[in-house]
């Protein structure tokens, strides 16, 4: 777990409306308290409804839906709403190989996810690019944008993907409003090479 | 007639611009250039050969030329054919196939994009896998191994 060092500072520029009142808040006698509270109060909110984006890529895809299905009933996490649109959707599970043609899109798609929003990357080729160091494989979906947990196998079993849906929740739960806000976009950087 | 028949009345047909080189377990055929689109019309009009469908078609980088491979299968009488045709690696073209198969169009489009090689008379021969920016043809022994596109996003 842990924002990789390239996309360091990538969630903490702007701590957004409610951020910056709650830091006032914070300065107040006794506020600390009140800030604390409603840190755990909303953090709590975000956990138990983190609804994934419908993002298969490749054969990880398959363990993705089996996890959606009715035996690893993933809606007591509250992530059991795989949504179309990246407006409605909170955590992009990118399942599968993210290859250079779909690697525009795949950015796209995390710029239109409305913030507070978290990235699982859900297998060896979205962790690492996998087997594929080829022409055509993106080497990581943090080359793409920030990634909260990793998931490694090939593909995870649903108890994986679980597995890291509750470590992203330990996530969320450290997080506190007046630090992390909305996301700030750093510039196109052009990198090239894997 | 069976397949070793085939390939006699082939290399008897278009005598030295065929060439049978292996029988056994497939029926492997090397064309000239220019006589592969007569050499189609022929197996798929022919009663006896009826070969009605394309199965695929894709290309090998030998260094020194590339090597555009069809097959082909007849569904009414159970057997199928290699094609072979050589052509230069540095002006690798050979007459489409869309004319005889409409479904080669496809097939085309991915050996093109992948192999350079370029399909006289395809009505579309652009890049079907790759984004179209691309640059080179990634299947060929000559694309370095470790190159990767410049990132846009």
């Amino acid at each position: 777990m842990g924002v990789d060092d390239r996309w360091k500072g990538y969630h903490e520029t702007d701590p957004g409306p409610l951020g910056n009142l709650l830091t006032k808040v914070a300065d107040l006698p006794g506020g600390q308290v009140l800030v604390g509270a409603a840190d755990a109060l909303v953090d709590w909110g975000r956990k138990c409804s983190i609804w994934p984006l419908t993002f298969g890529l490749a054969c990880c895809a398959i363990e993705m839906m089996s996890t959606g299905a009715s035996r690893y009933d993933i809606d007591r996490f509250g992530s059991g709403v795989f949504r179309p649109s990246p407006r409605h959707a909170d955590v992009m599970l990118v399942a599968g190989t993210i290859t250079y043609k779909m690697a525009p899109r795949v950015r796209r798609l995390y710029e239109q996810m409305p913030a507070p929003k978290w990235v699982i990357a859900y297998g060896n080729c979205a962790c690492s690019g996998g087997p594929f160091n080829t022409y055509s494989v993106v080497q990581g979906m943090d080359e793409i944008a920030p990634v909260d947990v990793y998931i490694p196998g090939c593909p995870p079993r649903p108890e994986a993907l679980l597995y890291g849906l509750m470590k992203l929740q330990d996530k969320i739960m450290a997080e506190s409003l007046t630090r992390k806000g909305v996301p700030v976009l750093e510039p196109v950087r052009d990198r090239q090479g894997a | 007639m069976n397949l070793c028949e085939i390939g006699r009345e082939l290399e008897r047909r278009y005598d030295g611009l065929v060439r049978v080189v292996q029988e056994n377990p497939d029926l492997v055929v090397e064309v000239a250039r220019e006589k592969l689109l007569e050499v189609c019309r022929f197996l798929k009009d022919t009663p006896d050969f009826e070969f009605n469908f394309l199965i695929f078609i894709t290309a090998v980088d030998r260094v020194d030329y590339l090597e555009v491979v069809y097959c082909l299968r007849s569904m009414s009488n159970f057997r199928q054919i290699m094609l072979k045709v050589q052509v230069p690696a540095d002006n690798p073209e050979v007459p489409s196939l869309t004319g005889i198969w409409p479904a080669a169009g496809f097939d085309e489009r991915e050996t093109y994009d992948l192999l350079g090689v370029r399909f006289s008379g395809h009505p579309d021969l652009t890049r079907i896998l790759l984004p179209d920016d691309w640059e080179g043809h990634p299947l060929r022994k000559s694309y370095p191994v470790d190159k990767r596109p410049v990132r846009t996003y």
